[in-house]
Formats: C-alpha cells, structure tokens, sequence
C-alpha cells in the first residue's frame, strides 16, 4: 500500500461535559504527527496517514473515552462530491444521519460508565400498544 | 480480532463500539474510501461506475432495480468477508441517507442467512433502553476472540 492509498479521515464526535472540540484540536496541534484538523459543529476531523491518525484518535479519547466517538470517513474534508462550500450550501449528505446519532450519544455515553462500574442493566418497560377495542371506544366517545 | 459487519452499515455509535470493545468495524465508510480513491471514479457526484450493479448481479437478481444492485456490490463483499454481526431493528435514520428499503431487507437477510455469530437488537429510545443496548453489544463482542485469526 502506497502512502496515497494509507490517507485516511476520521470523525470525532464529543458528546463531552469536559471536553470541547477545541480541546481535542490543541491536542492534535501538540502531537509531531503531520497530520490535519478541521473543527466542525460536532467535534473534528482527523486527515493523515492512518498510523498517525489513529494514534492522535487514541489520545483524543483518552480525554473522556466514554463520551468520545469515533469513526472513519470516507471522503476527506473539502472533497467535492461532499464539502457543501461548492455545492450552494445546505447539510453535506450524510450530515442528518450523523445529527439523529449525536441526540443519542449521551445516553450511549452514560450506559457505557454504568457498563466500567459494572451496575446492573435497569428493567425496561415498553409502553404497550393501544388495544384496537379500546381505541374504537374512544373514537365513538368523542362521536 | 474479529471482522464485525455492522447494520446500520454507517452507523458512528456500532462502529465505534466495535472498535472500542478490540475488534474490527466492517462499515460503509471504509469501502466508499477505496471506492473514491479509485482511478476512474473522479466525476462528482457519481461514486460508482457501470461495473457495480453488474457485480452487484452476485447478490441480487437482474429485475431487482440498478440502485439495490450497485449498493449490493459494496455491501455484499462486506457480508461476505463478515466473521460476526451486528444488527440494530428500528433505526430510524436506516432509512434515508442509507439509501433504499430494499437494500437494507437484502442485506439484514444476507447477513442472517450466514453462519456466523449474529446480535440483532432494537434502536434505543430511552435510557434504559440504551443501556441495555449497549450491554448486549458489549457482551456479544467480548463473546468474540480477540486473537487475529492465522
């Protein structure tokens, strides 16, 4: 594998009460890797050779590694086919299913810490579906 | 360390716990890399040629629409290269950005149809039940060896 081919892309998603994506970048900023860092609304992007990358990934979640999420990407920042600066604005594709996954990453986070403290999992109780009876009571009810 | 294909095949929160708990996440993300960095693949916003809904024909029928097909020839070696599974029912972003119903049916059904280690669990809503989808994950794949396989 030749050096082009080894460039990957990482995001990392902080869904931190103590870390900011600024802190994560200053990190970055810190290490010797030649590397590149883009802040985003939802944490950063990490671009350079895979070696480098996933050891700058590693220290950024060590910060809060319960609350710290990470994934590759495939394009890398300000690819034309995703980067919305040429595409006349508007989320980049991608970016609505990454938003529904963020709303989650705090009850994720929380489950893992109970997960390190090995507390018990809590009884889930599904709320049941409404009987069709029941339903046709209320709907003649209100008739 | 095991090959663990994830469904939602992009999702952040399988990908990174899979990674997390030793293993290694077969994603969407990983596949579109290669994908693009392929010569011949330089035309915005197309990322595949006419090649893939021919190889996609290994995974589902000729009737079966261009789009299933040429998802299936990123999809379908992903399955079949899978040592263990991991399948969340209900997301609801599965369905959108991800493409298409059908793809995502045939390749739930393809990773059922092999005989490898599979946990399917519900999308969370609420906190308990996001933490009991985080356990069983996190068991499931502490169930898993974490040797490379010779």
């Amino acid at each position: 594998m030749n050096n082009e081919e080894d460039i990957i892309t990482k995001i990392v998603v902080i869904s931190s009460d103590s870390v900011l994506p600024i802190d994560a970048a200053m990190k970055v900023y810190e290490s010797e890797n030649s590397i590149t860092i883009k802040e985003t609304c939802f944490g950063t992007m990490v671009t350079g050779p895979r070696a480098s990358v996933n050891r700058v990934v590693e220290e950024i979640r060590a910060m809060d590694k319960n609350h710290i999420f990470v994934k590759e990407r495939g394009f890398s920042p300000g690819d034309e086919r995703r980067c919305r600066a040429v595409r006349g604005g508007g989320p980049r594709p991608g970016f609505h299913y990454l938003r529904e996954e963020v709303q989650m990453l705090p009850i994720i986070g929380k489950a893992l810490d109970a997960y390190d403290r090995h507390i018990p999992p809590a009884e889930i109780h599904h709320k049941e579906k409404i009987d069709v009876s029941k339903l046709k009571d209320i709907i003649e009810s209100n008739l | 360390m095991v090959k663990v294909i994830i469904y939602p095949i992009n999702s952040l929160i399988l990908s990174d716990l899979v990674e997390r708990f030793g293993h290694k996440p077969l994603a969407m993300m990983e596949k579109i890399k290669e994908k693009i960095n392929t010569v011949g693949v330089d035309s915005p916003p197309l990322n595949i040629t006419s090649e893939e809904p021919k190889m996609g024909l290994k995974y589902a029928a000729v009737e079966v629409p261009a789009g299933v097909r040429g998802r299936m020839a990123i999809v379908g070696p992903m399955i079949d290269e899978a040592e263990a599974a991991i399948i969340v029912n209900d997301a609801s972003m599965a369905f959108g950005c991800m493409g298409c119903a059908r793809t995502n049916e045939l390749t739930k059904y393809l990773i059922r149809q092999r005989d490898i280690p599979i946990l399917e669990v519900d999308y969370p809503r609420s906190e308990e039940e996001g933490m009991d989808f985080v356990y069983k994950i996190a068991n499931f794949l502490k169930s898993l060896p974490l040797e490379e396989k010779q």
